[in-house]
């Protein structure tokens, strides 16, 4: 039956988006993170999200494809007193931009809340259709 | 089977339009699933044209492959019950992607509501032969 795919179409990309969540709240975690186990400032990440095609079935749902770091330059902030501070007095900071990453959960958390819909108007559609003739 | 035909005509619109409609659901399903992913584009049927298309095979049906041999398969003609197409967007994002949720959302409750609406009409149609073979 066609219809089973959508379960599968919708749990794919809920998946995905709590990958993106996953990612986000690290990220939000890490926003003041000076320094990490390489020693550097912790780097802000990012889901590449991809289409992800069935066997055989028209629909398709949505796969991770990879973990990125986000190549964009960090926050230098002036202050001396800081043990990680360097000669002239600078921090280098995460480059987190905790603006664009409450837009992002916010987009991520809708989309999931989009795809439970999806999921629960194709189960009410399904139980109908079994119930035909009753 | 001969005797099953008129009960099997009398199904057969509301099976077709069913499955269309269930094809259609799946495919907003998964333009909804993608309207994050870069580079994705929207697809969706021509509904009514699927449909005549349907059903005008259907009342065609002496066409087939014909089987000059007792081993030839009978093969179907189409895998897939519409031609897939893809939207013209009205506001395309810049990575490539052109779902707009409003347009599939709207789209999607819309063809829940006809297969709704198509269940019922198949439900009445049961209950209507139900009640004529009962008395």
């Amino acid at each position: 039956m066609s219809m089973l795919n959508i379960f599968e179409i919708a749990s794919s990309a809920m998946t995905a988006q709590s990958q993106r969540l996953n990612v986000v709240s690290s990220n939000l975690a890490n926003a003041d993170s000076v320094t990490s186990s390489n020693g550097k400032p912790y780097r802000a990440k990012q889901v590449v999200f991809s289409e992800l095609a069935f066997g055989g079935a028209t629909g398709s749902g949505v796969k991770v494809i990879g973990v990125i770091e986000d190549s964009s330059p960090g926050r230098q902030v002036y202050d001396p007193k800081h043990p990680l501070a360097d000669a002239q007095g600078y921090v280098a900071m995460p480059n987190v931009s905790v603006v664009d990453e409450m837009v992002n959960m916010i987009a991520a958390a809708r989309s999931y809340q989009n795809n439970v819909e999806i999921m629960n108007t194709a189960k009410t559609l399904m139980l109908k259709t079994l119930a035909l003739g009753q | 089977m001969a005797t099953i035909e008129p009960l099997d005509n009398l199904f057969q619109f509301h099976q077709n339009a069913l499955n269309l409609r269930a094809f259609r659901q799946q495919l907003l399903a998964s333009n909804i699933a993608n309207a994050d992913t870069p580079g994705y584009k929207a697809r969706d049927i021509d509904f009514a044209a699927a449909l005549r298309d349907i059903t005008a095979s259907r009342t065609a049906s002496t066409v087939s492959l014909r089987a000059t041999n007792g081993r030839h398969l009978g093969g179907s003609t189409r895998d897939e019950p519409a031609a897939v197409l893809y939207r013209s967007p009205q506001q395309p994002s810049i990575d490539g992607n052109t779902v707009e949720m409003d347009v599939e959302r709207s789209r999607f409750a819309e063809n829940a509501l006809h297969y709704d609406a198509n269940l019922t009409f198949l439900n009445s149609q049961i209950k209507l032969m139900l009640a004529a073979l009962q008395g």
